[in-house]
C-alpha cells in the first residue's frame, strides 16, 4: 500500500469576507497523478497553496509529506515541493538566464551561505536536458515563448529534487502547440520518476491523460473524486460549470477533432 | 577633499548596489520614500537634541519596516506603499520643519547635503553600511537573486523570500541615512537609481549588474565631485547630473533598446 503523501481533513481557507476552502478533505498517495478542475474560482489553486504552505489554513488539519503544515517550517517543507504557477510575463531586459533560472531550484536545498558546486550544476544540465532545454541555456529567461518559460519552469523544479510536485494552471494562455507540448513532458517526467502529482486546469482540455484521479471542485468544495472515467461524466461536467447537459456533450464533440 | 573623495567611493558602492534591488524589484520611488523619512527623522533629531542621523536611520527603518508588510499582503502593490508612506514621512517632516522652534539652516543641509564637510564620523558610517551592503550581496547572492527576479519563485523553492526582502529594505534605509549628509535627501535617490538603470541597459546578467552600477556609482561620484571642484559648482548636484548623463549614454548604446516583448 503506497503511503499517504497529503492529508487534508477539513480545511478552510479564507481571505477576509470570501472563503476560498470550505471544509475540504483528501488523502493523496505516493505516485498518484491527481488533476483537479473546476470553474474559476472554485478554490483549486487555494487547495494547493495549503499543500505548500503559502496559504493560510484558518482550520482543519493538513500534513504533507509526514509533517502537520500548522507546525513545520515551511520554508524547509517548500524545499522538498516542486511549484509551477502559471507563466508569468517576464521583463525580456530581465537579467537572468534560463540556467539561472533553473539553478535556483537548488538554492533551497543548499541553504544559506553554501554556493553551487559540480554536483548542482551537474543536475542542472540534466533537468534542462529532460524538458529539451539545453540548446538555450545561456538565453535571457525573457526572450523566450511562453511555452519554454514553462519548460524551464518545470526543469527548475524538477533541479528541487522534489517528492511532489504541485502544477497550478501550467498551460494557461500557451498556444495549442505549447499546451500539448507541456502535457506530454508532464506525462512522461510521472512516468520516468513517478513523482506525486497534482495538477490544476480550468480547462477540460489541459487536464493530462495521465490522472490516475480527477477531482471536481466548486465553490471551494470537492464534488467528485474517483478515476477520470467516472468523475468526468456529461452529468457531474454539467452541474460543475452550470450549462445543460445537451450543451456539455455539444462541446465536448466541438472540442474532439 | 580626502573625506568627499572616501565619501563618494563608499557611498557610490553602496547606492550603485541597493539600486540594483530597486530598478529589478520595480521600486524606483523607494530612494523617495526613505529619504524623506530620514530627513524627518534628522529634523526630529535637531529639534530634540539628539544625534539627527539617530533619528534619520530609526525614521528611515521605520518606513522600511512598513513598506514589506503592506507590500506583503498583497492589498497594494510595492510602489503604491511606497507612495503612501513617502506622502507621510513629506507632511511629517514639513510639519516638524513648521512647529520647530531653532533655527532651520541645519535642517535644510540635510535636504541638499554637502559633500566637502563630510566627517571622520561620516567616513566610519559610511564604512559599517557600505561593508554590511556588499556583505549582503556577497554571502547571500543566490538568495537575493532569486528574490529580485521574483519572490513568488523564491518562496517556492524554500529561500526565506520575505525575510531577504526586509534586509534589502533595511539596508536601503541605512544607505540613505549614511549618505544624507554629503549627498542630500533630495538628490540621494538618483544616486540609487541612475547608476542600476544603467547598468541594467547593458547586461543579461544578474552579478555583471551588480558590478556595472557600483562602477557607475564611483564614477558619478568622483566625477561630478571634479567638475564640483574644478567649476565652484554643488557638489551633490553635479554627481546626480554624471549619473544621469552615464544613464543616458547607456541607453543609448543598449543591448537591449530593440528589445520589447518577445513572441
Amino acid at each position: 500500500m503506497n503511503k499517504p503523501v497529503i492529508e487534508i481533513k477539513d480545511a478552510v481557507v479564507s481571505y477576509r469576507e470570501d472563503v476560498a476552502l470550505c471544509g475540504v478533505s483528501i488523502t493523496v498517495y505516493s505516485g498518484e497523478f491527481v488533476g483537479v478542475i473546476g470553474p474559476n474560482g472554485a478554490g483549486k489553486t487555494t487547495l494547493l497553496t495549503v499543500v505548500n504552505g503559502l496559504g493560510k489554513l484558518v482550520k482543519g488539519n493538513v500534513r504533507v509529506l509526514g509533517h502537520d503544515i500548522s507546525s513545520v517550517d515551511k520554508n524547509s517543507l517548500r524545499k522538498r515541493i516542486g511549484y509551477v504557477s502559471q507563466a508569468d510575463d517576464i521583463d525580456p531586459r530581465m537579467p537572468m538566464s534560463v540556467r539561472d533560472v533553473v539553478m535556483a531550484g537548488r538554492y533551497g536545498r543548499l541553504g544559506l551561505l553554501r554556493r553551487p558546486g559540480k554536483h548542482d550544476s551537474g543536475v542542472v544540465d540534466e533537468m534542462l536536458g529532460v524538458v529539451g532545454m539545453a540548446h538555450l541555456a545561456t538565453r535571457p529567461i525573457g526572450h523566450l515563448s511562453g511555452g519554454e518559460q514553462q519548460r524551464v519552469a518545470i526543469a527548475r523544479c524538477l533541479a528541487q529534487e522534489p517528492e511532489l510536485l504541485l502544477l497550478d494552471e501550467p498551460t494557461a494562455s500557451l498556444d495549442w502547440r505549447a499546451k500539448t507540448d507541456i502535457l506530454e513532458l508532464v506525462k512522461r517526467i510521472h512516468d520516468t520518476r513517478h513523482l506525486t502529482t497534482l495538477f490544476v486546469t480550468h480547462d477540460l482540455s489541459s487536464l493530462p491523460a495521465a490522472c490516475s484521479r480527477v477531482l471536481l471542485m466548486k465553490n471551494g468544495l470537492i464534488r467528485a473524486d474517483g478515476p477520470p472515467g467516472e468523475v468526468l461524466t456529461d452529468e457531474n461536467l454539467s452541474e460543475l460549470y452550470g450549462v445543460t447537459i445537451m450543451e456539455v456533450r455539444k462541446r465536448r464533440e466541438a472540442a474532439a477533432f | 577633499m580626502q573625506n568627499a573623495i572616501l565619501a563618494t567611493l563608499l557611498g557610490g558602492i553602496a547606492c550603485g548596489i541597493i539600486g540594483v534591488f530597486v530598478v529589478l524589484m520595480h521600486m524606483p520611488f523607494i530612494g523617495v520614500c526613505m529619504s524623506h523619512a530620514a530627513f524627518a527623522g534628522a529634523l526630529l533629531g535637531i529639534w530634540l537634541g539628539f544625534n539627527p542621523l539617530i533619528g534619520a536611520f530609526a525614521m528611515s527603518l521605520i518606513a522600511a519596516a512598513i513598506i514589506g508588510p503592506l507590500a506583503d499582503r498583497g492589498e497594494l502593490n510595492p510602489d503604491t506603499s511606497i507612495g503612501i508612506i513617502f506622502s507621510i514621512m513629506l507632511g511629517t517632516a514639513f510639519l516638524f520643519l513648521g512647529i520647530m522652534p531653532l533655527t532651520k539652516s541645519g535642517a535644510f543641509e540635510f535636504l541638499w547635503g554637502n559633500i566637502l564637510t563630510t566627517t571622520r564620523t561620516d567616513i566610519l558610517l559610511l564604512v559599517v553600511v557600505t561593508s554590511l551592503v556588499v556583505g549582503l550581496v556577497v554571502l547571500f547572492y543566490k538568495e537575493v537573486q532569486v528574490t529580485a527576479f521574483s519572490r513568488k519563485m523564491a518562496a517556492a523553492v524554500g529561500v526565506p523570500a520575505t525575510l531577504t526582502l526586509y534586509a534589502i529594505l533595511f539596508m536601503t534605509g541605512a544607505t540613505v541615512t549614511v549618505t544624507l549628509n554629503p549627498i542630500g535627501g533630495l538628490l540621494i535617490f538618483s544616486l540609487i537609481l541612475n547608476p542600476a538603470a544603467a547598468a541594467y541597459q547593458l547586461t543579461y546578467s544578474m552579478k555583471k549588474m551588480f558590478f556595472l552600477s557600483t562602477i557607475f556609482g564611483v564614477l558619478s561620484g568622483w566625477t561630478g565631485l571634479l567638475f564640483s571642484y574644478l567649476f565652484n559648482a554643488p557638489s551633490g548636484a553635479l554627481i546626480v547630473l554624471t549619473s544621469s548623463v552615464i544613464f543616458l549614454v547607456a541607453a543609448a548604446f543598449s543591448l537591449k533598446r530593440k528589445v520589447r516583448h518577445m513572441p
